[in-house]
């Protein structure tokens, strides 16, 4: 079983790191070049919403493993800023682009096969992913 | 990290390493918008082939500088788009919209070659 | 200490019960070191003893008995250790490491399962031979090794089936990958014809493809008849639209054919614009169109 691999998050420079180790973790993971990417770029986008919303924080890479064996990835994407005041205006979903303002989080939702934000009254946000291989 | 731009005729052709941050891309964009200037291009060949992640910054950036090009009357053609990387911006929905893609540099080229004798 | 304590109590003249002192039970954990001593030491005749009992029940005819007894040393001694660390990990391990190379040779299910229950029984009757003068001691083993078995037996039959199921999906994936037709008709042309159900991990690998093949083939338009598909949800239509963009990105025009009036419905339920999507109505036509755009036809391009 592979370990657990934090990285800490405070400028855009370790954005590019954590999606790069976050792609390789998921490459030894066993994943295929296609989900590797996929988390990878889910990887992206958190990470920078915590560059440029709570200025640090960290991207935590854990491998797992399914009550029926399969593997998988999940990733803790957590900071000590602000938080997010409206979950669910975050959290609405279109199939529109993405390429607008806002988090990405329903793209990154997409992206993975669960998906976990956690913003309570005091601050901080914590999103936890998982993906599963096929 | 400085992405290189050659320039080819009046073309210029952007070449992007895997490992761009934010930053990078944001000097890109004032860059090429400079060399379109100073050159008079009428075309700009963006190769993203080494790009492993495309999130919706990098998305955005380039939308964004396409759109400064063509300001400038240039066009702006996204070549290299892995296979991988294409089909993980599209289920974060990212399209680029409208801006033309081309398989890769030989395609790109030759999509504003045509471009330039249809507009002649 | 027991002795001592039957002394005791007849001492405080305790006259009610009986002068047998109730016995002193060890803890589970002590039986189970005792249990593992007396496996260690035996081990090579129980192992032997094993051996013999699967060659009689014809399990594993598909492996040498050089290759049973090698397989048959190394689970002999990882259920040793599973008793004795009373953690069952490093067994998992191993019995999907074992599985991984014993399926390929075709041992089934059955086999691994008997195996293992024929070594707890060996070993079982092992601990009667031992134990025999001593019944309430015999049953005292027996039950710190019951459960402990039990979970072992389960352990590697657990793993074996989950490797098995692995394999399976691998072959089903390899067969799904042979038969996928994205087909190359002309220079720059490329066809996907989808026939029958799709799933969503279907669709995923269709997706794949046909985005790779555009790569290799240096293809700049797709031709997708969906003529076959009977019906599409929701999900398996976004992933059709999203093959149509991912396919754009790597500068391929798509073209859409066989699109029936239900799916043409469940596409505008999920917001797709078919005014955008270019939809030809046969296979035949899209094809045409294709070479049109392709400059291999003239004519008027729609």
């Amino acid at each position: 079983m592979l370990e657990d691999t934090r990285i800490l998050i405070a400028c855009d420079r370790d954005v590019v790191s954590a999606r790069q180790q976050g792609r390789a973790v998921a490459l030894q993971a066993g994943f295929s070049v296609a989900e590797a990417t996929l988390i990878a770029t889910a990887i992206s986008e958190l990470a920078r919403n915590i560059v440029s919303y709570a200025q640090q924080g960290s991207v935590t890479l854990k491998p797992i493993q399914g009550v029926n064996g399969s593997g998988g990835l999940t990733i803790v994407a957590t900071d000590s800023g602000p938080g997010i005041v409206d979950l669910n205006q975050a959290l609405r979903d279109g199939f529109s682009s993405a390429g607008g303002l806002g988090l990405g989080l329903p793209g990154v939702r997409r992206l993975m096969d669960e998906f976990d934000i956690v913003s309570p009254a005091g601050g901080g946000t914590t999103v936890t992913v998982t993906k599963w291989r096929t | 990290m400085q992405v290189p731009i050659l320039k080819q005729g009046n073309v210029l052709i952007a070449t992007i390493q895997a490992a761009l941050s934010d930053a990078d891309l944001l000097e890109l964009r004032s860059d090429l918008v400079l060399q379109v200037v100073r050159f008079r291009s009428a075309g700009v060949i963006v190769d993203v082939t080494a790009m492993d992640v495309m999130d919706s910054f990098a998305s955005r950036t380039l939308l964004e500088i396409s759109h400064m090009i063509r300001l400038r009357g240039a066009a702006t053609v996204i070549v290299g788009i892995q296979p991988e990387v294409a089909f993980a911006m599209v289920q974060l929905g990212l399209t680029l919209e409208d801006i033309p893609t081309a398989l890769d540099l030989e395609e790109g080229l030759a999509y504003l070659q045509q471009k330039a004798k249809s507009i002649n | 200490m027991q002795r001592t304590k039957g002394a005791l109590r007849e001492a405080v003249g305790d006259t009610v019960r009986p002068a047998v002192a109730p016995p002193l039970h060890e803890p589970t954990s002590e039986l189970l070191r005792e249990l593992v001593a007396h496996l260690r030491q035996n081990r090579t005749q129980l192992r032997e003893e094993w051996v013999e009992r699967i060659a009689q029940a014809q399990l594993l005819t598909a492996m040498t008995q050089e290759e049973i007894f090698a397989e048959a040393t190394s689970v002999y001694d990882s259920y040793v250790a599973a008793l004795e660390t009373g953690t069952f990990e490093a067994l998992q391990a191993y019995a999907r490491n074992l599985s991984e190379r014993i399926i390929p040779r075709g041992v089934e299910t059955h086999e691994v399962v008997g195996i293992v229950l024929l070594l707890r029984d060996v070993l079982a009757r092992s601990l009667f031979a031992k134990y025999q003068s001593d019944f309430e001691k015999l049953n005292r083993i027996l039950d710190a090794y019951e459960p402990a078995a039990n979970r072992i037996a389960n352990t590697v039959a657990v793993g074996f089936v989950q490797e098995r199921e692995r394999v399976i999906r691998q072959q089903q994936e390899a067969i799904r990958e042979l038969s996928t037709p994205v087909l190359q008709v002309r220079e720059r042309l490329l066809i996907l014809p989808i026939i029958g159900v799709i799933d969503p991990q279907r669709a995923r690998q269709l997706t794949e493809q046909l985005l790779r093949g555009i790569r290799t083939n240096r293809a700049k338009v797709v031709v997708i008849d969906i003529t076959g598909v009977a019906a599409m949800d929701a999900t398996v239509a976004n992933h059709l639209v999203q093959t149509v963009e991912a396919s754009r990105l790597l500068g391929a025009t798509v073209i859409v054919t066989g699109l029936s009036p239900e799916i043409a419905q469940t596409l505008v339920t999920i917001g797709v614009d078919l005014g955008k999507m270019n939809t030809v109505g046969d296979l035949q036509g899209g094809i045409e169109q294709a070479e049109r755009l392709l400059g291999y036809k003239v004519g008027a391009l729609n």
